[in-house]
């Protein structure tokens, strides 16, 4: 147990990482409200402080080579960067696609409640909820 | 249930009626002489099958339910992700698997290989290059999924456009603040598009920026204004010839260079601007993308088309 919570505190970045996560899960789980899908774009932050803390190494420098220094021992890990790079972009398409459907769906029926609209499309269906 | 007022006309009346629990509507239609067979029937399909107590009982305990599994859930989530957490190798460690090979070939040789000094640049626009041409469709697909959505021209345009409040290029300090910020905006865009090989930055960033001062511009002076300058068929047009131009960039140095066919793209000496084959066009091409893009977004929430 003692080593479990060390294990923890030496990553804290890690943890910081899931707790991001975790608050954008419980923001999609927890809101009534159809603009949750910014708990989409937590959840990606902290996907991407995992994988940018992943790629750190201590005492090492950025991967821009300057001086001529082709050691990899002297940088630390160029590809979650890249990786970062690919998630922005999608997380960035998501979350615009996702929005616009929200947009369609309140012009359609004028709320953004989750409840309200499943009342409605219940009544509209004839009854059954 | 909720006590807010459910605005659309069309369901407002039947809606009040069954949340008063005056759903026998067929009844007094029926003795009226009301003999119309449609009415009652279109009645009849709003008429919900439980009384209006058990509904809302059965509301209330789903709901109970549903934020117990929930919170259940999450709780079983944030262990789970924690106790992987706690197995992973240390923070900074250096000999953790994932510093292996791969990064070593990507740091030693990537400057001879691709002419770029930033490794991160050479990797995505050289190694990785058909992840980045994805990235440019992926942008370019949600693009198009949003101007569907989004479309007010024609038949859809039932939502009227509502007047500005403030005109903010009447503002004097808004309108001076951005004469004088948004050359410089663009300006840092470019340079950091221009330097993505040798510095941090490159295509998406620096698209990023350029795209935020044209959002600034449009948000000033105006949609109209903003799409008098970049009309929608100026936008398509930067955002395919920039697509057509990675595609065949890319599809030429695939095949030449590496497999013992000679390159027509001179390398350059790393650290120079003029370095580094085709990865400074590559960069302002993912750039323009990347701009019209965030512009676009912009537009069409905005006013529903370019």
């Amino acid at each position: 147990m003692t080593q479990i919570f060390g294990n923890l505190l030496s990553n804290y970045e890690d943890v910081v990482a899931v707790l991001l996560f975790s608050i954008g899960f419980c923001v999609l789980l927890f809101s009534r409200n159809l603009i949750k899908k910014v708990g989409l774009d937590i959840m990606d932050t902290g996907v991407f402080l995992l994988l940018a803390s992943r790629g750190y190494i201590a005492g090492r420098h950025v991967p821009i080579i300057v001086d001529g220094i082709t050691t990899a021992e002297y940088y630390i890990n160029p590809i979650p960067a890249g990786l970062v790079l690919t998630g922005i972009v999608v997380s960035v398409s998501v979350s615009a696609l996702m929005l616009s459907l929200t947009v369609r769906i309140y012009r359609t029926y004028h709320t953004l409640d989750v409840d309200a609209l499943y009342m409605m499309m219940a009544v509209n269906k004839g009854g059954k909820p | 249930m909720r006590d807010k007022p459910i605005l659309d006309p069309e369901f407002s009346s039947i809606w009040t009626l069954w949340k008063n629990g005056q759903i026998d509507l067929t009844t007094p239609l029926r003795s009226a002489g009301h003999q119309d067979p449609k009415s009652v029937r279109e009645v009849e399909k709003y008429r919900p099958r439980r009384s209006r107590e058990a509904y809302s009982q059965y509301v209330r305990r789903s709901t109970k339910l549903y934020k117990i599994a929930a919170t259940c859930l999450c709780l079983i989530f944030i262990t789970v992700m924690l106790l992987t957490v706690a197995n992973l190798p240390p923070y900074g460690d250096p000999n953790a698997p994932t510093v292996n090979e791969v990064s070593e070939r990507y740091l030693e040789e990537g400057t001879d290989e691709t002419g770029a000094v930033n490794t991160v640049a050479g990797m995505i626009l050289d190694y990785r290059a058909f992840d980045t041409l994805g990235e440019s469709f992926v942008l370019f697909t949600s693009v198009c999924a949003v101007a569907i959505l989004m479309n007010l021209s024609g038949k859809r345009q039932h939502i009227k456009h509502t007047k500005e409040l403030i005109n903010y290029a009447d503002d004097m300090i808004v309108r001076g603040v951005c004469r004088f910020l948004i050359p410089v905006i663009l300006i840092f865009g470019i340079y950091i598009l221009l330097n993505g090989h040798l510095s941090p930055g490159g295509g998406f960033s620096g698209g990023a920026v350029l795209g935020a001062g044209l959002i600034i511009y449009a948000m000033v002076w105006g949609e109209e204004q903003a799409s008098r300058i970049f009309p929608a068929k100026t936008v398509r047009l930067v955002v395919f010839c920039s697509l057509v131009f990675y595609c065949l960039a890319k599809s030429y140095s695939f095949y030449t260079g590496a497999n013992h066919l000679p390159s027509a793209i001179p390398m350059g000496i790393p650290g120079h601007i003029l370095s580094g084959g085709l990865i400074m066009p590559l960069n302002v091409a993912v750039g323009f993308v990347v701009c019209f893009t965030m512009y676009s977004f912009y537009m069409f929430f905005r006013r529903g088309r370019l």
